[in-house]
């Protein structure tokens, strides 16, 4: 009959095209996750600076006004470091180069890696901060008991809008598994072996001991 | 996979029903536990979805009763916080996707093709696949319970970095539990989809079509748009929990907001899906019990059309604690507060049907009553919850419980059991016990209330969600909940009760159960036969 073919023939078609649909918005939920970061980055919201050292600009320093920029550290329950800085906060005018010392202590007797993930506040004063020598480009090592001290050089853009009087610079302190695979086999392992270790973070998140990394390097 | 049946012969003309339900004029249909494993018919599947809703609304009820027993009393006194926070995440898990969905697709599957004139849906043993997921998905996921550390804990909307970094070892077995509901779905979505667009009786044009066909393709297209979204979600927590990755986890460089962001980007418009086809059905039983043709029909289509479209822009409305920056939390602000437009053309709508109609109050209208007044309360909540700066007061209290408890319980569940007691006459040949399903409805209106109504004040008050005791300022409504809770669950076994004696027996009911009834599916015989509509029938564009 055919109505009958032509039903089928659009069925067909029809399921054809729902399943590319599909298909469409599973990779589409892929696609956000940098999709996320470059609406962030073109729109400078969420207050994620660019991971790159910014070069100095040389313009007029805008001396009419101070800008208090206000420094805050975090640490992290899984690294055994201390983060402080030489000043919470300082003044500022658009467009002059500043620099401040954080110091990075391990208190721990072995060696670990670390990394300081900035977040800025307020975000419309993301695009308005050039970072031109900042430790949080890299990750951190330090040994057993050692202390660091490195220097941010920041510069606020002059064009910073003029709502703006207060800025605030959050690094927060994140471990660094060096073997990252074994990392999460060890916490399923050590989960299932230990009911009561289970919902313990700490022990999740901490460095695992040295003959199980060196299993890990093996791999 | 299955064994091959008989080819079956193309029919020349409608069957009429035997006793036994089979029709002649086909290869006889396998027996027994083969029957039901293999069949490919619609009213089958759709009471093969329906039974298995029912059973997962009573496993997660009792997991809710779990919940309340130990919030009856400040204080610990039954169970331990971590068998806690299983109850209410799988409460919350089993009532989402293994009863409110699967009793929509199952009314679905029953009445689409009866309401259009087909004789099946477009695919049906791709149907019969995606029902049998179910409870393959549904065992895996409460066995999870059994495994050591225990089933999934971190409420039904499994935040990350809670769902990667600090979660049981079970969590994988969640996911793919997930990911195979997840596939149901699709799959039956497509179907519907192909079904309704390409096998319509002759002249039924889109606008001529019931309401319920109505809201059910736009729900099955919001289901294929984001089900894969929550896949990708999923997958990638999988990733982080086994491959190492770090979508979710800041200390790698990804972002706990993101997964947020990612899961409400599904998961607003999946709660659109749990009230669409309520929305249909109520539309379908009210102009029935009032004698009176649907007010404003292309409205309720439009209005439709457009709850669903804004429902993909506001999914940061379950977000403005996190930091969102200014002009997101007005946008999201606005485009919330927008939905409750459509929404309200709806309700006017209803009532306006009522006005002036000649009603009469069976038990489908009692409860497609209800669904009116008591929906509209809950979204009353919402528009509440929608205000962002009053959403910082509250976020994650039990003001947030009460609005979806609200609409989804007199709402998308009432709406369910209204669509049973409506279509039960047609599937089984006998009205419903009238006097039962009364004291069904009029227990469930006070249990309900009982329940989720001093929800708004300990929310109010203060009192925070997902917790397993609480300040002693709190103790009176948690008191008044847990009671209502236990009364509102125990007057569900008289719906169990009605449902089964009405399959047995009962007054008889004509092809036109109902008096105002005026779709496709009331020209059948009750009990409607195996195979119907073999041959498209003639159809008549009333007032649309």
């Amino acid at each position: 009959m055919d109505s009958q073919e032509q039903a089928k023939v659009g069925v067909r078609r029809t399921v054809i095209r729902t399943i590319a649909v599909l298909i469409g918005m599973f990779g589409f939920a892929f696609a956000l996750v940098p999709l996320y970061d470059v609406f962030c980055s073109i729109t400078g919201i969420n207050g994620k600076v660019d991971a790159t050292a910014k070069s100095v600009v040389h313009e007029e320093v805008d001396e009419s006004r101070y800008i208090n920029v206000q420094f805050i550290t975090r640490g992290s329950p899984g690294l055994p470091w201390q983060m402080s800085v030489e000043m919470r906060q300082m003044s500022v005018h658009p467009g002059q180069m500043a620099e401040v010392d954080f110091t990075f202590t391990n208190n721990s007797s072995s060696e670990s890696w670390g990394r300081a993930v900035p977040s800025v506040s307020p975000s419309t004063a993301t695009t308005h901060l050039r970072k031109i020598s900042c430790f949080c480009f890299q990750e951190q090592q330090l040994q057993g008991n050692e202390r660091l001290t490195i220097p941010l050089v920041f510069q606020l853009a002059r064009d910073l809008p003029d709502d703006i009087n207060t800025i605030t610079l959050v690094y927060t302190l994140y471990p660094i598994e060096h073997v990252i695979q074994n990392a999460a086999l060890d916490n399923t392992l050590k989960s299932s072996a230990n009911n009561e270790l289970v919902n313990d973070p700490i022990n999740n998140l901490s460095n695992t001991p040295k003959n199980n990394k060196a299993a890990g390097e093996a791999i | 996979m299955a064994p091959k049946l008989p080819p079956q012969p193309p029919l020349q003309h409608s069957t009429t029903a035997v006793a036994d339900g089979q029709s002649h004029g086909h290869a006889a249909p396998p027996k027994g536990i083969f029957r039901w494993l293999l069949t490919t018919n619609h009213k089958e599947i759709g009471s093969l979805y329906l039974i298995f809703s029912l059973t997962m609304f009573f496993i997660g009820g009792i997991f809710a009763l779990v919940v309340r027993a130990e919030l009856f009393q400040p204080g610990l006194q039954l169970v331990e916080p971590e068998f806690f926070n299983q109850m209410t995440t799988m409460h919350g898990l089993i009532m989402v996707f293994g009863a409110v969905m699967p009793a929509f697709t199952g009314l679905a599957n029953w009445m689409i093709p009866l309401q259009i004139g087909a004789p099946d849906m477009a695919l049906p043993r791709l149907n019969n696949f995606s029902f049998w997921l179910l409870p393959v998905s549904f065992t895996l996921l409460l066995s999870t319970l059994l495994m050591p550390g225990g089933g999934p804990n971190f409420g039904w909307t499994f935040y990350a970095p809670l769902s990667t970094n600090f979660a049981p070892p079970s969590t994988t077995f969640f996911i793919l539990a997930l990911h195979i509901a997840g596939i149901s779905s699709i799959l039956g979505a497509i179907n519907i989809i192909a079904t309704i667009l390409n096998m319509r009786a002759p002249g039924m044009r889109l606008m001529d079509m019931p309401l319920f066909v109505w809201t059910w393709l736009i729900t099955a297209f919001l289901l294929i748009a984001v089900m894969p979204v929550l896949a990708g979600v999923i997958t990638m927590m999988l990733m982080d929990i086994n491959f190492g990755t770090s979508f979710f986890d800041a200390a790698g460089g990804g972002d706990p907001v993101l997964f947020q962001h990612l899961f409400w980007f599904f998961g607003h418009p999946e709660v659109y899906i749990m009230i669409l086809p309520a929305f249909g059905i109520v539309s379908a039983i009210i102009p029935t019990f009032a004698r009176k043709p649907l007010f404003g029909y292309a409205s309720m289509v439009y209005a439709t059309a457009a709850i669903a479209l804004l429902s993909f822009l506001v999914w940061a409305h379950h977000m403005f604690i996190v930091g969102l920056p200014l002009v997101a939390e007005l946008f999201f602000m606005y485009s919330t507060m927008l939905i409750a437009v459509p929404t309200g053309v709806k309700v006017f709508n209803w009532v306006t049907t009522l006005f002036r109609g000649s009603i009469s109050f069976e038990s489908p209208m009692l409860f497609a009553l209800a669904f009116v007044v008591l929906f509209t309360i809950g979204g009353f909540s919402g528009l509440m919850l929608a205000i962002a700066p009053a959403d910082f007061q509250y976020h994650d209290t039990y003001f947030v419980v009460a609005h979806f408890h609200y609409v989804l319980v007199p709402g998308a569940i009432f709406a369910i059991m209204a669509g049973v007691y409506y279509w039960l006459p047609k599937w089984t040949g006998h009205y419903p016990n009238e006097k039962l399903a009364q004291w069904h409805f009029w227990f469930s209106i006070i249990g309900v209330n009982l329940t989720f109504f001093p929800m708004h004040f300990a929310g109010l008050a203060g009192m925070p969600r997902r917790i397993p005791d609480y300040a002693l300022q709190f103790a009176d409504f948690n008191l008044l909940s847990s009671i209502g809770a236990f009364f509102f669950g125990a007057s569900q076994l008289l719906f169990v009760l009605g449902v089964i004696l009405c399959v047995r027996g009962g007054k008889k009911a004509p092809a036109k159960a109902w008096e105002g009834a005026e779709d496709l599916e009331w020209t059948v015989p009750s009990p409607a036969p195996l195979h119907t509509f073999e041959t498209p029938p003639v159809f008549h564009r009333t007032s649309h």
